[in-house]
């Protein structure tokens, strides 16, 4: 904080000395200034929401059921926090997002270290492999569900059958492998994307300096490449987080979150209390018990993350 | 929509769609449309928003909405389509929110009562009084009932459908058993086992097994219905670990693990529609709407092999359930008067004898119409079906589900605003059951659970 | 900072690093780069083959679309895509267009001053009010999606285009932000003072001298908002219905109880992403040089 505060302080020329504490305020008024339309806009429209969303979860309210409405207190978190399927549904959001996170980045550091040199068609191969992460998701899902994974007609079967894997119904049998499948196919572009353009940042120097002291390309890799990678890996896992945790449409579209409950995660099994049970109370608590969770996770992760850009760059300037 | 746009001579050369590569021709596609939007909503005319369920038979509505054009020219339908699931959320919360996005939508014999309680439906009676023609007393007594409160009708129906079971006559004939004239479903049962496997890759019956309120809850209650069994007492006692409960439960798994369809658990209708079609199956149970499919020649290798019995019973004189898509009006709709054009233009007699002669008389939208059933041309397409279908929709009588007093009413649902709810929750442990993954005792006493929550809201209001 | 910034963006812009890469060439010489060149095609093709099938199948009759062994060589048809474009497509398509660039174009106009605000300009709690940002993305729409729909159903703003700008905006802002400050930090603030200095107004520095150094971190920042609006699928499925649904929402409309029609599905889901896999495609170094201008700030 005080880093980024006194940063550009050498730069700055010096006010004249009578009208400093004046010209001071007034400075501090034009630089908020153009902070505050942006600020205000996402205050209206992500925040004012989500105080009714509190509203509502203290009250008893079924959609269907005119005049159902009445204050109830905390009962609806009572209901929330017993909630079997909700539990199951939080751990399916844990489980879908870190494996979905960590496979794609694997998947994309390995694309782009075979990206990262000149060959014959590189921009052709690039712009193929980027091409999941443009595709509609709801696309994708469609595309995974039916041709990829229909135990009769599906290509993955086709290509398992010498594997004795030919008539596996993945999407029932394996509801969160095929979405993870799916997402991990959508999102590998992006984390390739990330850590190519890191790969690309690295100085040529250093790699043959390890070049000329003899190092293994295996240890070349570990110890001088990922390190350098490490800000990017980190920038892609946090972004990849930040939208695969809230993923909805490749659920709503594989696996409608089943069977029974199998493949629900958070978005997808509130979605469902708010539009198939449209009980607005209960569905209300739990999205402000999701809302807490995540703060409560985010707090931690991102303070990690932020010290980390923050203070290389208190330490470069 | 289409004739709106200023662009249909473009519209279909391939030239043009050979130029999408382009992304220069992809957006000067679009520019040239969002021009036509702009025309289309500019217009004199009213533009009427519907949302309907993307059944074929609702398709082939689509299709044909040129000749409702033609004779409403200055009406601009636009259509919204979503699988039944979606379009039920939808629906659902843009008239219980009062959303107002739109003017006709198609909701079934479930809701119509409930949201005509609730004001959020317009009368139609006055519109249908008023209909020189539209003939409201040709439909079938227990559909009309069914989409009426207070006597006026608030829905009218597209099509009816009641359940029976289709078996095939080869096999039977094969196995050496006959299908007896009103079989229980004891003799279902003993028939299932005697016919699992006469020939290779054959199940002795098919039953839906997917989670959700309008698949596997549909055959379940509708047994549960004539095994005595309830879901509340009169007082809104849940009663689904009662000992006929547990039975229906646990003779409905057993038989479809034992002689069921392979990956029971996840079939719905559609999935026993293609079990049943391509000849893997001995028997099914379920909506009589089935036939389209399974007489078509083009989707079926069974036409004309299989027979239709009424829906087996146990306790009960008669077993089945009835259900209908209907089409209502929103009473926040703004355009009432237009909105009934619509429907009446889409359930009338007229329109039933237009699919019949477009598309053939297999294809109609069946068991809304006595007249449909009565049309010499339908009954004989449908000759092996269409009686047992007309009988099991008119001796359907969702007022007095089962063999004791309940406080809802609906065969193959309860009537009540949380069933949806209540419904897909404890279909889904049904379904795990069914899967093998939990016991029926621990399905139902979850279940149990879930019940019992929304009887005493019931009986707090009593 | 201001000293060494450059040089990485340099690099990342032009031929990249050409020294190791001719370096390993050299190195490993023909037979195994051609090897390694071959292994590196193979693993692309299988990688995109989902999407490459999904094209082919979108040229495909019904019928060949569901065979067993699938088929890959048939005599293509013009059929399903024709269909798609006659089953009023392209109102969703206009529709998609309207809300990504109304909404990138919204998300730029405020993110730009808010970016650059904490970028140059520290201001006080910079950390906290990035944190704020950021966090908001973490939010569950699914969460307030019954507060939106009530206040758009009070307003008559619901199944309206501009319902899902203002929720795009939003939901894209956020990122925006946190990109395009990092790009700003690539600026050297001293050719800022100096403009400042001479008298110049903050929207003229921000466009005549800012924008200019910065075109490739907003470039990369306008494509990342313009692929997530086109995919979004959340709140365009619960907000509109007819007028103002966008093409994801149309994709579903091609689901049917009996089934799914795979060949016209195909043609469908090819068409809705042409666009914005097209934009993708052409602006990609954009987006790789703006990434890893972004990841390192």
């Amino acid at each position: 904080m005080s880093a980024t505060a006194t940063a550009p302080a050498p730069q700055r020329p010096v006010p004249a000395a009578r009208s400093a504490k004046r010209a001071e305020r007034a400075r501090g008024w034009s630089l908020r200034a153009p902070l505050l339309p942006a600020l205000i806009f996402t205050i209206l429209v992500t925040q004012l929401p989500f105080l009714f969303t509190i509203f509502y979860s203290l009250q008893s309210w079924n959609l269907v059921r005119p005049g159902s409405r009445s204050f109830t207190g905390l009962a609806n978190y009572a209901a929330v926090l017993t909630d079997a399927q909700f539990l199951g549904a939080a751990l399916n959001t844990v489980v879908i997002t870190a494996a979905c996170v960590l496979i794609s980045m694997a998947v994309g550091i390995g694309l782009a270290m075979l990206l990262d040199r000149k060959f014959a068609g590189r921009g052709v191969v690039r712009t193929l492999l980027i091409t999941p992460f443009l595709i509609i998701p709801v696309a994708t899902a469609l595309l995974w569900k039916t041709t990829m994974f229909d135990p009769v007609f599906g290509l993955v079967g086709f290509v398992l059958t010498p594997f004795g894997l030919g008539d596996v119904d993945w999407v029932s049998q394996f509801p969160v492998v095929s979405v993870v499948t799916a997402l991990v196919w959508q999102w590998s572009p992006f984390m390739m994307l990330l850590v190519l353009a890191g790969l690309q940042s690295q100085g040529g120097d250093v790699i043959e300096a390890g070049q000329v002291d003899g190092a293994s390309k295996w240890q070349m890799f570990t110890n001088i490449t990922l390190p350098h990678l490490r800000r990017y890996i980190e920038l892609g896992v946090l972004l990849g987080s930040i939208y695969v945790v809230n993923t909805f449409d490749t659920i709503y579209m594989m696996t409608q979150g089943g069977p029974g409950t199998a493949s629900a995660n958070l978005p997808f099994y509130i979605y469902q209390r708010t539009f198939l049970g449209f009980d607005i109370g209960q569905s209300a608590a739990m999205g402000v018990v999701v809302v807490i969770g995540t703060i409560a996770v985010a707090m931690l992760a991102l303070r990690l993350i932020f010290r980390t850009f923050m203070s290389d760059q208190e330490a470069n300037s | 929509m289409e004739k709106e746009n200023p662009l249909p001579s473009t519209k279909r050369r391939p030239g043009r769609l050979a130029a999408l590569g382009a992304a220069g021709a992809a957006v000067s596609l679009v520019s040239g449309c969002a021009g036509a939007g702009a025309v289309a909503a500019g217009g004199d005319g009213t533009t009427l928003v519907v949302a309907i369920v993307s059944n074929p038979q609702m398709e082939d509505a689509i299709s044909l909405r040129a000749d409702f054009a033609r004779e409403h020219p200055d009406v601009n339908l636009r259509f919204v389509t979503l699988p039944e699931n979606e379009a039920r959320a939808k629906i659902t919360t843009s008239i219980a929110a009062g959303g107002g996005e739109f003017d006709a939508v198609m909701i079934s014999n479930y809701e119509t009562r409930m949201w005509a309680e609730n004001g959020w439906l317009a009368n139609l009676q006055p519109h249908i009084d008023a209909t020189e023609g539209y003939d409201d007393e040709d439909f079938l007594e227990p559909i009309r009932e069914d989409l009426s409160y207070q006597g006026d009708m608030y829905s009218v129906p597209f099509y009816g459908e009641s359940s029976f079971l289709a078996y095939r006559k080869d096999l039977f004939e094969k196995a050496g058993v006959e299908m007896p004239e009103n079989p229980t479903w004891s003799e279902v049962a003993d028939l299932a086992a005697e016919l699992d496997g006469v020939e290779e890759g054959v199940a002795g019956i098919c039953l839906r097994g997917l989670p959700g309120w309008g698949e596997v809850l549909a055959p379940f209650n509708s047994m549960l219905n004539t095994f005595g069994g309830r879901w509340y007492d009169r007082d809104w006692n849940a009663q689904l670990t009662s000992p006929e409960f547990r039975r229906t439960a646990e003779f409905y798994v057993d038989l479809v693990r034992e002689h069921g369809q392979p990956g029971a658990a996840n079939s719905g209708f559609g999935d026993c529609l293609t079990h049943y079609s391509q000849g893997n199956a001995a028997m099914w149970y379920d909506a009589t709407a089935m036939v389209s499919t399974v007489e078509d020649p083009e989707s079926s290798k069974v036409v004309g092999k299989s027979g239709y019995a009424p829906a087996p019973v146990q306790k009960t004189g008669y077993g089945g359930w009835l259900y209908t898509w209907s089409l209502a009006i929103p009473a926040s709709s703004q355009h009432k008067d237009a909105a009934w054009d619509f429907l009446s233009w889409m359930t009338d007699k007229e329109y039933i004898r237009m699919v019949g002669e477009e598309y053939g008389w297999q294809r109609v939208p069946p068991g809304s119409r006595v007249s449909t059933f009565e049309n010499p041309e339908y009954q004989e397409a449908a000759s092996a079906y269409a009686e047992p279908m007309r009988e099991g929709i008119e001796n359907a009588d969702p007022k007095n589900p089962g063999t004791r007093p309940v406080p809802y009413t609906g065969i193959g649902f309860l009537a009540i605003p949380e069933f949806q709810d209540l419904g897909t929750r404890v279909s889904q442990q049904l379904s795990a059951a069914i899967a093998g993954q939990i016991s029926v005792d621990e399905a139902l006493a979850q279940s149990q659970q879930y019940a019992q929550s929304v009887g005493d809201s019931y009986k707090e209001a009593q | 900072m201001t000293a060494t910034a450059p040089a990485p963006r340099s690099s990342a812009a032009a031929a990249p690093n050409p020294r190791p890469a001719a370096a390993r060439a050299r190195r490993r010489g023909g037979v195994g780069g051609a090897a390694l060149t071959t292994l590196t095609w193979a693993i692309a093709l299988v990688f995109v083959s989902p999407a490459l099938w999904l094209v082919l199948t979108s040229f495909k009759s019904e019928a060949i679309a569901q065979t067993d062994p699938p088929t890959l060589f048939f005599q293509p048809t013009l059929d399903q895509i024709a269909g798609v474009i006659d089953s009023d497509f392209l109102p969703y398509l206009a529709n998609s267009l309207i809300a990504t660039l109304a909404s990138t174009a919204l998300v730029l106009l405020l993110g730009t001053p808010a970016a650059y605000a904490l970028s140059i300009r520290p201001v006080k709690r910079t950390k906290d009010v990035l944190f704020f940002f950021i966090s908001t993305k973490m939010l569950p729409v699914v969460a307030v999606i019954v507060p939106i729909y009530v206040a758009a159903a009070e307003v008559a703003m619901l199944d309206s285009i501009w319902t899902l700008v203002v929720l795009y905006t939003a939901m894209n802002l956020p990122i925006a932000v946190w990109m395009m400050r990092s790009f700003f930090l690539e600026v050297p603030s001293g050719v800022v003072e100096a403009a400042r200095m001479e008298g110049a107004s903050l929207p003229r520095v921000l466009w005549s001298v800012m924008l200019p150094i910065m075109a490739p971190g907003v470039a990369a920042t306008a494509l990342i908002c313009m692929i997530f609006s086109w995919n979004e699928f959340f709140f365009a499925v619960n907000l509109t219905a007819s007028q103002a649904a966008t093409v994801p929402v149309f994709l579903v409309g091609f689901i049917t109880s009996e089934g799914l029609y795979w060949a016209q599905l195909a043609a469908a889901a090819t068409l809705a992403s042409l666009p914005i896999v097209i934009i993708g495609w052409m602006a990609q170094r954009q987006l790789v040089r703006g990434l890893s201008m972004g990841a390192v700030k």
